[in-house]
């Protein structure tokens, strides 16, 4: 899957103080000089704020730490849970991995499909959610899972049912 | 009742806070290793104790500290792997979750005896509510004087720090860890030199999986020969196991080493049979990486032996008839389950999580996971399982790292020992499509009435 093609230019909001401040922190956890350690941590945070990380707020994360932005690029591009691309508000990421099929993963993916009406990776027209299989959340005992950033909530041991139910209660948080 | 040397506390209500964590005999471990121990001997606590890395490698935890290089005005480092990623292995995101303070107890003590002045929790990204809880926890063990500057007035100062990782299997791997805790790509690195000399920063490092850091709180608690008394043989203490796929009670459970596989399967204190009345197939015992094994060879040995729960019992036999204990990730496939569509989806993540590095894994993966997809999807041939044998034994102990043998082995072994269900699906292709092969003769129908008996 190349996940860099669609990257778009749209303007990238400022960081705000508060989002500044925690990259500060993170940066004083390691020795003088090797501050591009807060790398990964600053990209979660960047994109928790800002839904995904533009090449823009990528420029922006490299001229913070003092580093040239294609390592911030080939970092990006190499953990799977950076997104380089606006995504739905709520990313439904499930778990596609073995043991979560043993228990009926396969159907969950399907049925998230048919409700939302969108493919993997694409976002519903209401911009609320997206969502794609993802691999294993070690959550093995109480499959099928999925997860929802920022803050990675887990939902275990999910039915048809009850992920209808959580997007529903996700749509009406939403429009509240 | 096995006896519970990790989570002998994991249901008393609060014992994620300080207070009731320390409660219950909490920090002691700290305190008496601190206090009255030096770091020498705390390594030697931990020898004595036979403890082996919980992570996979089953490695001596003691015998890798002791390797640790300690040049003069050079920083030393304890970094403990929490990338928990392993399909089927879930028992450090619950030991961080229910009991996030015995991890820190554990990483005091080890920095302590290692030297370090600085300690770092990678963290598996998508553990995000679990960094939240390790560093509610920090906070809460600073507070009290357990963490920060000259801890219970020993002049021994540590900060310890948690880092997200990225969503990466292969920083599971503890050279790509560091690549990652020093802000890369997760590619592994080429040993020698190994992080005991040149680590993190190009500093002396040791790398332990959440569960060895936190096994050396009882073992200094109660010294490391007690610790040994428990298990069998070289496989000493207790170890968590992750029961999931079609188990009647999947979850974590704290085992004696040497507990036989049947009981853990079968009995209510454990997994309590295979759920929803059917019957067991095969069994992955210590994550997707190490060999699928038919019931029968689970259960028993091939000499007829009750096969018993450790690193030993487990790999009874070598890959011919055994498996590995791997990181303790017990998935259980009952009688629906294809083995061919399953090797397809493991083949499919290692591909996935190949860093990229070495041709054999990258592109080796990759090839497994089309012929794999096509047996699977009934547009198999009858050589494909030679050919899938042929690429398993090109990738495996040709890359820098062990994710190529992690790929190359559960499809080996698949073959191996379901081959005529891999035939069937070629042989049958509309059949093995809309249907499922079965149990067949994988179970020893006597093994599994006595079971249930």
């Amino acid at each position: 899957m190349l996940r860099v093609e669609n990257i778009q230019t749209q303007a990238t909001p400022e960081f705000s103080s508060a989002l500044l401040a925690e990259m500060a922190d993170m940066v004083s956890r390691y020795p003088e000089g090797k501050q591009k350690s807060a790398m990964l941590p600053i990209l979660h945070a960047v994109q928790a704020e800002q839904g995904w990380l533009s090449s823009e707020a990528m420029d922006r994360v490299a001229e913070y730490l003092k580093i040239e932005s294609i390592e911030v690029y080939e970092v990006a591009t190499f953990y799977t849970m950076y997104f380089l691309r606006p995504q739905g508000k709520y990313v439904l990421e499930v778990c596609r991995t073995g043991p979560c099929c043993l228990v009926g993963a396969e159907k969950i993916m399907d049925h998230i499909e048919q409700k939302l009406g969108v493919k993997e990776g694409d976002i519903t027209p209401d911009g609320l959610f997206s969502w794609r299989g993802v691999e294993c959340l070690a959550a093995c005992g109480f499959g099928p899972v999925l997860q929802i950033g920022p803050e990675y909530t887990f939902y275990e041991n999910l039915t048809p049912e009850s992920v209808d139910r959580l997007i529903s209660d996700l749509t009406v948080k939403a429009n509240n | 009742m096995a006896r519970k040397l990790l989570l002998e506390h994991i249901n008393v209500p609060g014992i994620n806070t300080y207070d009731v964590y320390r409660s219950k005999g909490g920090y002691e471990s700290v305190e008496k290793a601190l206090k009255t121990l030096t770091p020498e001997d705390v390594v030697e606590e931990v020898k004595k104790s036979g403890l082996r890395g919980r992570g996979g490698a089953g490695f001596p935890t003691g015998m890798k500290w002791s390797f640790l290089a300690k040049p003069e005005g050079v920083p030393r480092y304890l970094v403990c792997n929490a990338d928990e990623s392993e399909p089927g292995t879930f028992k450090d995101r619950y030991l961080m979750t229910h009991i996030p303070h015995l991890l820190i107890e554990g990483m005091i003590i080890g920095s302590y005896a290692l030297g370090a002045k600085t300690s770092y929790i990678y963290v598996r990204g998508e553990m995000m509510p679990q960094i939240r809880i390790l560093e509610r926890a920090i906070a809460e063990a600073k507070a009290a004087g357990f963490l920060g500057k000259n801890i219970l007035g020993t002049g021994y100062d540590l900060e310890l720090y948690v880092q997200p990782g990225g969503g990466a299997y292969i920083c599971g791997e503890e050279t790509a860890l560091i690549e990652s805790l020093e802000g890369k790509r997760g590619n592994p690195r080429i040993k020698p030199p190994f992080p005991a000399i040149a680590g993190l920063y190009g500093c002396p490092t040791v790398v332990n999986n959440v569960e060895s850091i936190a096994a050396t709180v009882p073992i200094i608690r109660d010294g490391g020969e007690e610790y040994a008394k428990v298990g069998i043989g070289r496989s000493t203490g207790t170890k968590l196991i992750s029961a999931g796929g079609n188990l009647k009670n999947p979850g974590v459970y704290e085992i004696d080493l040497g507990l036989p596989v049947e009981e853990f399967i079968y009995s209510d204190e454990y997994c309590g049979g295979i759920a929803n009345g059917k019957r067991l197939k095969a069994v992955v015992a210590g994550g997707s990486s190490v060999p699928i094994l038919p019931a029968n060879l689970i259960l028993k040995t091939a000499a007829g032996d009750a096969r018993l729960m450790s690193y030993e019992g487990l790999s009874e036999g070598g890959f011919a008839t055994g498996t590995m204990m791997g990181s303790g990730g017990f998935i259980a496939f009952d009688e629906d389950q294809c083995i061919v569509r399953n090797t397809w989806n493991f083949t499919r993540f290692y591909h996935h999580e190949s860093c990229g590095q070495c041709s054999p894994c990258r592109e080796g993966t990759g090839w497994m996971e089309k012929v794999l997809h096509r047996l699977e999807h009934g547009h198999g041939k009858l050589s494909d399982m030679d050919l899938l044998v042929d690429v398993s034994k090109k990738i495996e102990g040709n890359t820098i790292c062990p994710l190529g043998d992690a790929a190359a082995w559960p499809v080996a072994s698949a073959i191996r020992h379901f081959r005529d269900e891999f035939e069937w699906h070629v042989t049958n292709p509309s059949a093995a499509v809309a249907g499922n092969f079965g149990l067949a003769h994988y179970a020893d129908p006597l093994v599994i009435a006595e079971a249930q008996a």
